[in-house]
């Protein structure tokens, strides 16, 4: 048994707010405080600590096909950002594109505990499940990509709603996935072609329908099927000056459930000249009255980065823009996607209007239990950055010190300057930890409730910013960085900021009931368009060894 | 007697997967679908139980562990080569021996798409997977590369013939040009050949990139084509749906290596502006695209890595096995799934004759003829289990339609960790 | 030196072919294997200049090295080019250089062909 005694708990998911409290965990969960002469207690001192469940990203590009191919297309990424093999655990190289190990440690040293991969295609789910084995102690899910699978688009597109249903729930099962994800819906298919799409009704080439329809399908389909985690949206133009006006469309019209990712790159407005500054006002006016509506934030962080995304056209678009290394990937029947790295320079006014956009969907939320905090990792900025954002939202000096550090034609059209709000640690708590395990569905993770997986960090707030940035960017101050301690699933795995030791996480995922007749109907049209056999197509069970099913109820 | 159906064959990189295996008494007597190199690889294919040898004489398997494992502890700077054979999964277990020796780690990608790699990290890789060829593709370019005879079913099955949504007639609707030095097999099935003076790709793939983007060349030819010709080919590729070109070892090889990579990455890129265009490497071996694949998510670098610091570092021509071998800085060398002696410069093999050799290979290839320890092990697909990837990056599950009488790679290699952790 | 009626200098480029794949799997210290890889293709024009019929054997000589080998004849080769399969024949010929890339040069080197 472990028990930490006397931190300052934060515990939104069960109304506590910093009190003292202590914390029992035994066989890997939460328990009652109880008295247990017959066990072996280990005992953690956490008095003038800091105690939150363990951390979860429930957006980050980490594992599989695309991230693999932006490891291999940044070299000039991993020189200078290593980590040396010792003590039993592995070697790892890179910042914006970790390896596999590396990845995993590094989380796990900030007080995290489990981390969404945010698209993984079907075709190539086996790939990611590869990877996610080499990423220890996390738990993960995957989120499988949707938007332009075209057995799905050509049943939507004749109506046969229940039969496209089956083909979700079938895709889930067939993937070991956790979750629907949908980038850019019907205009990665008609990048294929060379096109796009520019808004709802847009029709989708050659397959007869639109991408408010086919998204329509969709959200039915995943409510439908009861999944704990709502569509996982990446919505139109994103990046486009402008785009706050589908985002606000969908928001508006949106019939169930809906989660918008990184929804800073899709809050622009623009002026007269077409010039781009922050919609974020206009977007959190139709947010916060929605509240089957939920967001992660996507924040903008100077310095490096490399966009991954499905969103094939977008990639190109990026590539015309910069003039970067570009990668494009077309994945048969399925969906597409690009990588090109990129830089948010302080002094660009299109980098500062981002950050400046992100940082008011933040502060202009009024429902912290539906806004996560994330930076899209790697496309608005890498994970290990986020005690920067933590930061920015808790310390308004901090803040206004970044403010004065933007080109001032940047804040045409933004309120930031009058936002004065601060973040409370409860508030954080929530954004990092407990909101995001509740919009997944991941019941027994973000809090520290009796049942609760036995997953915490522990910080101690005379260390935050001890631990310098690792990307040099000289305005850093962090916040709730360095923890004491990090317990996963009852075991003691990070002391003082450094990982003791590793173990195998679990992969979450979700097995939907559906009509198993589906199978033979879509068997020719698979064979037809595949180059696999409809056989060798699901991920096998030797992937899903120690997976956990989350029931869809 | 059974008849296996839809197995994968991992001879080349299509790693076809509808093969079907009838199967008596633990061998394959019948192949079914597979090309002639595929039916090569599981026809004959004996799982017999084969012992160890140490230096040429057998040996029990814990003797050649500790011999091997001594060679590899008390190796100043050891080399592990080869991968592009065995699953994903023994890929990985390789990468984590290196790094506990601290080795040089290299994958056959070093002679074969390794210049497609440092290409590709310069100018980017617009690529698909190979159902959007079937599917959308109306114009395949296959450039210094020979699939008729390298990758057998290729036309068959994954570009020139099939037919597919966007693509119903098939061939009838497809248009396959050819450009090579000389008219090979494939060339000779082509509806266009361009015979390229040898040497010449980069210039021509520049000239063409030119074409693409309407200027006007001073020349009447070049690399040994007449310009005009070129002009007709880049209004062919401006004017299709979706084009593709194939490349293989006519780029990687020739002078100019990466650079000649490099001209076709960027022509596909610029041809992105006016339709839709991909690349794709013909990747040879079987599961070459996992050691690539297995190497960039432990390593960060899909090749030439070095682990002598602990961590891994990239170093093509300095930590590549050809170069390590030929300066003579390889003390020790730990090659699997490859054969290296059949197939380096002379002066490399030169150098392996003179450094401890360690060979982990189902076959007793001339490597392992010539190793210090041999391990006669399974084969990934045929009578071991495993993951590989295939020449577009879909990863798919082999599955073992015999059963096996000889330890993994994956065995080996782990009892080879623990050796090394207790020597 | 080389009575030029004699010799030729030609490009090498070493490849695969279906006969050398297929000597593989039976083994490369068999003798199919080495069949397939000891053996060298040439246009018909540079066999004709050097006085060669099929299954003469002909030196090829490298700055790297030099191998004796029987040589056929390829129509779709241009006059100066000539073709290895893979292996360790063409291995002879080839050198340590790889340009700072890992790859030998496989292609492309110089060779002097001539009748023995």
């Amino acid at each position: 048994m472990l028990i930490i005694k006397g931190g300052q708990v934060y515990d939104p998911a069960n109304g506590v707010n910093g009190e003292a409290k202590d914390i029992y965990i035994k066989d890997g969960k939460v328990i009652k405080a109880q008295k247990d002469e017959a066990c072996e207690v280990t005992v953690i001192d956490a008095r003038g600590m800091i105690v939150m469940p363990g951390g979860v990203d429930m957006h980050a590009h980490v594992a599989g096909s695309k991230v693999n191919t932006g490891r291999k297309l940044c070299p000039e990424d991993h020189y200078e950002h290593f980590r040396i093999a010792e003590k039993g655990l592995r070697s790892g190289a890179g910042s914006r594109v970790p390896t596999t190990f590396l990845t995993a440690y590094r989380y796990v040293e900030m007080g995290y505990t489990t981390v969404v991969e945010a698209a993984s295609a079907p075709l190539v789910t086996r790939h990611t499940h590869e990877e996610l084995q080499d990423m220890p102690v996390l738990d993960k899910a995957i989120l499988i990509t949707m938007g332009n699978n075209e057995i799905l688009m050509d049943m939507i597109s004749q109506g046969r709603f229940d039969e496209a249903r089956d083909v979700m729930a079938w895709l889930l099962n067939s993937t070991g996935g956790y979750g629907v994800k949908v980038v850019n819906p019907g205009g990665v298919e008609n990048w294929k072609w060379g096109g796009n799409v520019q808004s709802w009704d847009d029709e989708v080439k050659y397959f007869g329908l639109t991408s408010r329809k086919l998204l329509d399908a969709l959200v039915r389909s995943a409510d439908s099927l009861k999944l704990p985690h709502p569509v996982h949206l990446h919505g139109l133009n994103l990046g486009v000056p402008g785009n706050a006006e589908t985002t606000i469309e969908v928001i508006k019209d949106i019939q169930g459930r809906l989660h918008l990712c990184h929804l800073q790159f899709l809050s622009y407005a623009k002026d007269k000249k077409g010039r781009m500054h922050s919609g974020a006002s206009a977007v959190m006016e139709a947010f916060n009255k929605c509240s089957n509506v939920t967001m992660d934030v996507g924040q903008i962080v100077f310095g490096n980065a490399v966009t991954m995304t499905s969103d094939g056209p977008l990639e190109y678009r990026i590539q015309k823009m910069t003039g970067h290394k570009w990668c494009n990937d077309d994945v048969e029947c399925e969906t597409g996607g690009g990588i090109v790295p990129m830089e948010y320079k302080i002094k660009s006014v299109a980098s500062a209007v981002q950050w400046i956009t992100g940082m008011e969907l933040f502060l202009l939320a009024k429902d912290p239990w539906r806004v996560a905090l994330t930076t899209d990792h790697p496309n608005a900025g890498p994970f290990f950055c986020y005690p920067q954002v933590i930061r920015l939202l808790m310390d308004k000096d901090y803040r206004n010190h970044f403010i004065s550090l933007l080109p001032p034609k940047a804040f045409k059209g933004s309120v930031i300057k009058d936002l004065d709000r601060e973040y409370s640690l409860y508030e954080i708590a929530i954004i990092t930890r407990a909101a995001p395990a509740k919009i997944l569905g991941l019941r027994e993770k973000g809090h520290l409730g009796e049942g609760a997986d036995g997953d915490v960090a522990i910080y101690d707030p005379r260390k935050f910013g001890l631990r310098g940035c690792i990307c040099n960017f000289k305005d850093c101050r962090r916040a709730l960085d360095f923890p004491a301690w990090v317990i996963k699933g009852g075991d003691i795995v990070v002391k003082d900021g450094k990982l003791l030791k590793e173990f195998p996480g679990r992969v979450y995922r979700v097995a939907p009931d559906f009509d198993r007749s589906i199978e033979e109907k879509i068997r020719e049209d698979f064979e037809k368009y595949y180059t696999l056999s409809f056989e060798n197509y699901p991920v096998q069970e030797d992937y899903l060894k120690g997976s956990k099913e989350v029931a869809c109820i | 007697m059974n008849v296996e159906r839809n197995v994968v064959c991992t001879f080349c990189g299509c790693l076809c997967d509808d093969i079907n295996l009838t199967i008596e008494d633990n061998r394959i007597v019948k192949v079914e679908k597979a090309c002639g190199n595929g039916r090569g690889l599981f026809e004959g294919y004996d799982p017999v139980p084969k012992r160890p040898k140490i230096m040429g004489t057998e040996a029990s398997y814990q003797e050649a562990v500790n011999e091997a494992s001594r060679i590899l502890k008390s190796a100043r700077y050891p080399l592990i080569y080869g991968l592009s054979s065995t699953s994903s999964e023994a890929q990985r277990m390789t990468v984590q021996l290196a790094e506990l020796i601290g080795a040089s780690i290299d994958s056959t990608s070093s002679v074969c798409h390794g210049p497609t790699g440092l290409a590709m990290q310069a100018v980017g890789e617009p690529t698909c997977t190979l159902g959007e060829i079937k599917n959308r593709a109306d114009l395949l370019i296959f450039w210094g590369c020979n699939p008729l005879v390298t990758h057998s079913r290729h036309f068959a099955r994954y570009s020139a013939m099939p037919k597919g949504r966007f693509v119903p007639e098939g061939r009838r609707d497809r248009k396959v040009i050819v450009v090579d030095v000389r008219r090979s097999e494939t060339a000779k099935s082509a509806d266009m050949f361009l015979q390229i003076k040898q040497g010449c790709d980069f210039e021509v793939l520049l000239a063409l990139k030119a074409l693409v983007m309407g200027r006007s060349l001073d020349a009447v030819e070049v690399g040994g084509i007449p310009v005009k010709l070129l002009q007709q080919l880049a209004g062919e590729m401006k004017a299709c749906r979706y084009g593709v070109i194939f490349f293989g070892m006519g780029l990687t090889m020739t002078k100019g290596r990466d650079l000649n990579v490099r001209g076709v990455l960027s022509l596909v890129r610029e041809l992105n502006d006016h339709t839709r265009f991909s690349a794709l490497p013909m990747r040879g071996h079987g599961n070459v695209t996992g050691a690539d694949q297995v190497m960039s998510w432990l390593c960060g670098y899909p090749f030439a890595v070095n682990y002598s610091r602990g961590y891994p570092r990239y170093g093509p021509g300095e930590f590549t096995a050809v170069d390590l071998l030929c300066s003579g800085e390889a003390d020790c060398m730990l090659v699997i799934a490859s054969d290296p002696a059949a197939h380096f410069p002379a002066p490399a093999v030169r150098h392996m004759e003179t450094i401890p050799v360690i060979a982990i290979d189902p076959m007793e290839s001339l490597t392992a003829a010539k190793a210090s320890v041999y391990f006669p092990t399974a084969m990934y697909g045929v009578d071991c289990e495993g993951t590989a990837y295939r020449m577009d990056g879909v990863a798919l599950r082999l599955k073992a339609p015999l059963k096996r009488q000889r330890p993994s790679d994956e065995e080996v290699l782990q009892a080879l960790i623990e050796g090394v952790k207790s020597c | 030196m080389s009575d030029e009626s004699f010799s030729v200098i030609c490009t090498l480029i070493t490849g695969r072919t279906l006969e050398q794949a297929k000597g593989m799997h039976g083994g490369k210290t068999e003798e199919e294997y080495k069949q397939a890889v000891d053996k060298a293709f040439l246009s018909p024009e540079v066999l004709d200049k050097l006085s060669l019929k099929e299954g003469d054997e002909a030196i090829f000589k490298t700055s790297y090295g030099q191998v004796r080998v029987r040589v056929y004849a390829d129509a779709g080769l241009p006059s100066d080019v000539v073709f290895v399969p893979m292996g360790p024949t063409a291995n002879a010929l080839v050198g340590s250089d790889t340009d700072g890339s890992g790859m030998p040069s496989f292609k492309g080197l110089q060779v002097e062909v001539s009748k023995p």
